[in-house]
């Protein structure tokens, strides 16, 4: 189906790396929409947690949260508990995929929400970890989710808020970060892994009609190309219509198909 | 990392308070004036949730200088408190209006420009630092934090397991000054009911040295008696109860208003234009010019609050 948007087509991808029967701690916004549209197809015994406390939320269609820790997010859930308990329940090894944007990200998987510039001297003070450092520090395998930038694509963070690989090879596991690996890093060009033993970043896909030079030319560092490249499904018309049923609400129903009384 | 009061102190305060079942219920003025110049004020709820917002405009009303504030997630109050000087430090893991509105720009220039210090931890380790200080413990360790630069910027320390050998982070306990929640019930003891997600309230309060309620009603105690499994805090660790109907407007109240980001974005829209001036004038037309908190809501008028309400009933319809 054409006319998919680069967030439509990068949200399409990650929801299909989501298996059912599974438990997915998803970020609010695109990680949210992409974890609700894999329930409603491959995954239907997907439990979907938010950092808010949520278990089990449904979500009503067009009344999307804006955050993870609101009424809109807790929509048909299953338990609502306390933040701190939620992210308990990830250290404890419930939560098999964790589901983050990036601001910044760089070749190991370290990503970026804190300062542009030095800490001394930002030139942008970002937001803050939030929950990403706790979600990428104890989710099981962790998906990245962002747009294919340059400037988002760096060889090396300002600051690394949330650790990846930190420097490759094995320096994630040696700073004690015992659990979780980086499963993917999915965007509107390209789905990327890490290289195993340097850690990375590795192509692995291209979005329909995207070359490998174009992926190249947008990312700040000399990424890995895997012997294997594929061409990945571009979304079918089922997969956009129920994310666009979800994000803005049931269409309406046209004229022409109401029937006179 | 600011060294506040320790474990020990934190203990030693509470065995020689009184804990008296009293009516505790004052007024908002009342409450507030129990925060000095310079207290590390926990504010509950996170981000636009449950926030104890008729405690906060009183506090801006007063004028309090230097206050630290921490919070698991904070918004656009956080800006009015440094706009005006209530505050010069805010301990926290997020600080934003909402991922919708971009960046924070008051928040940037205070920040950016070293007037106001920011230390940021994680989620996580928000929640164990108020959750050590609840427990009554100088630290509790942790999984997350560990190889990242907000460790390093903390000066957060590891700690060895004793029985495994492994390496975990130290989160250090959270002593609040003061707590501020919002509570759907409370009686007039200080027996506090909420309905939904508690956020970090429970540590927080429980962390604090004083705590304050406020609650959208103040009920008997045999209502609080009917269904004890709501309530999140105990009288004994309450010290003031402030009945505030809307006391999380513009923020959200679960189950029985939504927030009124149409608020936020006249918030913003004016920020984003004028700067530091426009959150100064913003605290100046509905803080100052208004009496109490109530006085604000009248301004605000039925409809918007009927609205929010309307939104919150379709939400909880199954």
């Amino acid at each position: 189906m054409s006319g998919a948007t680069a967030e439509e087509v990068m949200a399409v991808t990650a929801s299909r790396l989501l298996a059912d029967h599974k438990v997915v701690f998803a970020g609010v916004g695109m990680p949210l929409l992409a974890s609700a549209l894999a329930s409603r197809r491959q995954a239907p015994n997907l439990t979907i947690v938010l950092e808010g406390g949520i278990i089990g939320t449904r979500l009503l269609p067009g009344h999307l949260p804006i955050s993870t820790n609101e009424m809109r997010a807790a929509y048909g859930a299953q338990m609502l508990t306390d933040i701190t308990d939620i992210f308990l329940f990830a250290q404890r090894g419930y939560f098999d995929y964790g589901f983050l944007g990036a601001a910044q990200v760089d070749q190991y998987g370290n990503i970026n929400t804190s300062v542009i510039g030095t800490v001394e001297h930002p030139r942008v003070r970002l937001p803050g970890s939030g929950g990403a450092n706790d979600i990428i520090s104890l989710c099981n395998e962790i998906f990245i989710v962002t747009q294919h930038e340059p400037r988002r694509f760096v060889p090396r963070v300002d600051f690394i808020t949330s650790p990846g690989y930190l420097s490759g090879g094995d320096s994630r596991e040696r700073a004690g970060l015992l659990f979780g690996r980086i499963g993917a890093v999915i965007t509107d060009l390209a789905l990327m892994d890490f290289e195993p033993g340097t850690r990375r970043m590795r192509l692995r896909g291209l979005q329909p009609g995207v070359t490998v030079a174009q992926v190249q030319d947008q990312t700040g560092f000399e990424l890995v190309v895997a012997d294997e490249v594929d061409e990945l499904a571009p979304p079918s018309a089922a997969e956009l219509s129920i994310y666009r049923t979800l994000r803005d609400g049931p269409p309406a129903v046209p004229p022409a198909a109401v029937v006179p009384a | 990392m600011r060294d506040g009061v320790t474990f020990r102190e934190a203990r030693a305060y509470l065995e020689g308070a009184d804990r008296p079942v009293t009516d505790k219920r004052m007024t908002a003025a009342g409450a507030m004036s129990l925060v000095h110049d310079g207290d590390h004020i926990a504010v509950g709820g996170t981000l636009y949730s449950r926030t104890p917002m008729a405690l906060l405009f009183e506090l801006l009303r007063q004028r309090r200088r230097q206050l630290t504030l921490s919070r698991p997630l904070a918004c656009y109050e956080t800006e009015l408190f440094l706009a005006t000087g209530g505050a010069d430090r805010i301990v926290s893991s997020w600080v934003g209006i909402g991922l919708q509105w971009g960046l924070a720009p008051i928040f940037r220039h205070y920040v950016e420009t070293g007037a106001a210090e920011y230390e940021e931890w994680s989620h996580l380790a928000m929640g164990l630092r108020y959750k050590a200080g609840a427990m009554g413990v100088p630290f509790l360790p942790g999984l997350s934090m560990l190889g990242s630069d907000i460790a390093r910027m903390t000066g957060l320390k590891t700690v060895t397991c004793p029985y495994t050998g492994e390496r975990l982070a130290a989160l250090p306990a959270l002593l609040p000054d003061v707590a501020l929640v919002h509570a759907h019930r409370a009686d007039m003891f200080g027996n506090a009911q909420v309905d939904g997600y508690r956020h970090m309230d429970v540590d927080m309060a429980r962390a604090a040295r004083t705590v304050v309620v406020s609650a959208e009603r103040v009920v008997t105690p045999e209502e609080i008696r009917a269904q004890p499994w709501a309530t999140m805090l105990p009288h004994f660790a309450v010290d003031a109860v402030v009945e505030a109907p809307h006391g999380a407007y513009p923020h959200e109240c679960y189950g029985l208003y939504e927030a009124d980001v149409d608020h936020f974005d006249a918030y913003v829209r004016s920020i984003q234009e004028h700067g530091v001036d426009a959150a100064r004038r913003y605290v100046e037309q509905h803080v100052d010019a208004h009496a109490d908190f109530s006085s604000f809501l009248d301004s605000v008028g039925g409809g918007r609050l009927a609205a929010c309400a309307a939104g919150a009933e379709r939400l909880m319809a199954r």
